[in-house]
């Protein structure tokens, strides 16, 4: 056994330090597509996306990035108006509503966006420096569990901002709701959600969680009985990505407050 | 990749697989579906140098069909998949609950199958304790010892093989991508393949090498996923976080290669999307360090005595049950099934790299799938440093070579770190028109009723790690 009391030591930390300091990895991260800023005039956009995210109206091109796969065929197609948007942190990275995650904003979705912040700060001060997680999958493609799963490894490290995967819903906080919504899950995912003592949090994680992704066409992502606060686009969103969400959800981003040292 | 017989019953189907399986066959693959008007039962068989698929006609308004399952066990949950998408019965001794078709949401009867004095079932899911893929377990046991376990797979079910219907094949790679998350790049390349196949066009050498880079990367973080999984079944943190730590590592230099950590938008019909976002060449130092380490944790785990004790003679698969199931990837070959579809039906450029065959396996434990998977792991490594030798220095630009598109039907097929994925695509005016994706995950999972020979609840996490499948892409 003690052979591996020393190999834990021998690569020294490979804990990221975000967000304490920045993250060249998470920086670095290509996001969803997102349209070039002064891209006026735009005709014949909205056919190139195959889960059909791309708005045309009045020359403007929109994107929902719920609805964002990341293939990249509209950058590839048409770089002169879509761009990929850079970084898996920051307050742009995660929505908390459903409209704020179509870009670019309009100045009503601003002032939606506010309100849900302050309402969600309020609901969440009480969660403090504890937060235990339930997971659920709804009809994932198995990607978005690794990626949770990555959060528990020594890189990402939630434990040291005092998150953890919690077995009962009764002793969670924050519900990560994976899959775009079978029909199947849709009661398991609603008793769990039941479960789950006031206050709480739900996280749609992932492009499939918040529209159905390319199977939008009949499967909506997270049904309406479970309603989320948190959007993180993504086919799969980044670990960090992930995070980020976790920490906008329980109010501890942007303020230093709650972080521990 | 021929469609090489047409039967005209069922009867004459079954005895046609009877011959090619005696003629030393794996049946592969048993689906239904709506062609010309008339629903058609096809039956795929991997023979050495491709897919056969053999095919009858069942009669208009027919409401069931001689079942293949009473002739070969592997059938049975091919047969269970058309019973709930088509209605139709397959007679005979089959049991026929509901594997992909939710049942009744309310009906919390617990099905039983064994019976005696202190037996009960217990419901593991399909919401588990973790971070798990939804599916449910029913455990009948009198406390510690598994007699009978139960799978139910349909809360995950997305109806994908129907969304495929009637897209352009640039959307269906995507598509394909996401029918099994995990093993995205073998999917899209099995796709592709079959794409391919229909436009009878050949990849440029550079793009085919690149695949290879890709599916191999695939190939390390799944099985150090495993490796990960079972360290932490056996409460071993050290060695959970250092093999989660490698598999991060993984996951970083294929999203450097690609901007994705899975390798998704890779792979196109015809070749790749996109040069490499850097010269493979130059991860090779940054690989080669993390196979150092790989090496040594892995000698060090198969040598810790609390690890093996847990392992050894644990969820075993007998080789004659594999042979005839036609077991699938690291749980075939740790039964002595060694069949690997990029040694046997090469496919890109494996043709010209050195895949040698794994070691012989017959223990079937999850000892043996550990140490199968560790073996891969190391020829992944040495693979891609072949390939990224074989790439120019100066990449010419990708461009894919799928010019035209005729109507037809093919099978492709890639071995998937979870074993060989099969797509039978029908292409008509440009779109497709069908697509059966069978995943080694459907194939394999089954298997899981045969292992619990003597091994109690607590053995059940290291079994199920040891498998390594994904629950998305068994239920589709």
């Amino acid at each position: 056994m003690s052979i591996w009391v020393l190999r834990g030591l021998r690569d020294g930390v490979a804990t990221t330090r975000w967000p304490h300091r920045p993250d060249t990895y998470a920086d670095a991260w290509r996001g969803p597509a997102t349209v070039r800023a002064r891209a006026a005039g735009v005709t014949g956009v909205s056919g190139l996306c195959p889960s059909g995210a791309i708005e045309e109206r009045d020359g403007l091109a929109r994107v929902d990035q719920g609805k964002c796969i990341l293939c990249g065929r509209c950058v590839t197609e048409r770089p002169d108006v879509f761009m990929w948007s850079a970084g898996a942190t920051g307050r742009h990275a995660a929505a908390v509503t459903r409209q704020a995650l179509v870009v670019p904003e309009t100045p009503e979705t601003d002032q939606a966006i506010a309100a849900a912040r302050t309402a969600l700060a309020a609901r969440t001060a009480a969660l403090r420096r504890s937060v235990h997680i339930r997971h659920v999958d709804a009809g994932s493609d198995g990607s978005e569990e690794w990626e949770i799963q990555a959060l528990l490894g020594p890189v990402y490290d939630i434990h040291r901002l005092g998150i953890f995967i919690t077995a009962s819903p009764r002793h969670a906080d924050v519900l990560l709701v994976t899959g775009c919504g079978t029909p199947g899950m849709t009661g398991p995912l609603r008793t769990t959600y039941d479960g789950m003592p006031d206050p709480k949090v739900v996280i749609a994680v992932g492009t499939d969680a918040a529209s159905g992704g390319l199977l939008g066409d009949r499967l909506g992502g997270v049904p309406s009985g479970v309603p989320v606060d948190v959007w993180v686009p993504g086919s799969p969103p980044s670990p960090f990505a992930i995070l980020n969400a976790l920490l906008i959800a329980t109010g501890k981003l942007g303020t230093q407050k709650g972080l521990g040292k | 990749m021929t469609i090489t017989g047409t039967e005209t019953s069922v009867a004459a189907l079954w005895g046609a697989l009877d011959s090619r399986i005696a003629g030393g066959g794996r049946f592969a693959g048993l689906s239904a579906a709506q062609r010309k008007g008339a629903l058609t039962l096809s039956v795929h068989v991997d023979v050495p140098d491709g897919v056969d698929t053999l095919e009858t006609v069942l009669p208009a308004r027919a409401l069931g069909y001689p079942a293949l399952t009473p002739r070969l066990g592997a059938a049975f949950w091919y047969e269970r998949v058309i019973h709930d998408q088509t209605g139709i019965v397959p007679e005979g001794r089959i049991r026929l609950a509901p594997l992909i078709r939710a049942g009744n949401p309310h009906d919390h009867a617990l099905p039983r199958h064994v019976s005696g004095y202190g037996l009960f079932t217990i419901p593991h899911g399909p919401v588990r304790s973790g971070v798990f893929e939804s599916m449910e377990y029913l455990v009948e046991t009198p406390g510690e010892a598994i007699p009978h376990l139960n799978m139910r797979i349909f809360y995950k079910h997305r109806g994908i093989a129907g969304r495929f219907t009637g897209m352009p094949p640039a959307d269906g790679v995507l598509l394909a991508e996401r029918t099994e998350g995990i093993a995205s790049v073998a999917h899209a390349l099995a796709f592709c393949h079959a794409i391919e196949a229909i436009a009878g066009c050949q990849v440029p050498a550079e793009a085919a090498l690149v695949r290879v880079i890709h599916a191999e990367l695939e190939r390390i973080a799944n099985h150090l996923d495993v490796a990960m999984r079972l360290a932490d079944a056996a409460g071993l943190a050290v060695a959970t976080a250092r093999f989660a730590l490698h598999k991060e590592r993984v996951m970083r230099v294929v999203s450097a290669l690609c901007g994705s950590r899975f390798g998704r938008g890779v792979v196109v019909p015809g070749g790749i999307s996109a040069l490499p976002r850097e010269h493979p060449a130059a991860l090779l130092p940054e690989l080669r360090k993390l196979e150092k380490q790989v090496t040594s944790d892995a000698a060090v785990l198969m040598g810790t005595s609390s690890f093996l004790d847990r392992l050894r003679g644990t969820g075993p698969l007998t080789a004659d049950r594999a042979r005839e199931h036609g077991a699938l990837g690291p749980i075939g070959k740790a039964s002595g099934c060694s069949d690997d579809s990029r040694r046997t039906r090469p496919y890109d450029a494996y043709p010209l790299l050195d895949i040698q065959p794994a070691p012989e396996h017959r223990d079937g434990d999850a000892q043996a799938r550990l140490r199968v998977r560790i073996n891969e792991t190391a020829q992944a490594f040495r693979l891609i440093q072949e390939a990224a030798g074989e790439l120019p220095g100066q990449l010419s630009p990708a461009s894919p070579v799928l010019r035209s598109l005729p109507d037809g039907r093919a099978v492709g097929w890639a071995e998937a770190p979870q074993g060989e994925v099969i797509y039978d695509v029908t292409i008509e005016a440009g779109q497709i028109a069908c697509c059966q994706p069978r995943s080694a995950s459907f194939h394999n999972l089954v298997l899981m009723h045969e292992v619990f020979a003597g091994d109690i609840l607590t053995d059940f996490p290291f079994i199920e790690a040891s498998f390594g499948l994904s629950v998305a892409g068994a239920a589709l």
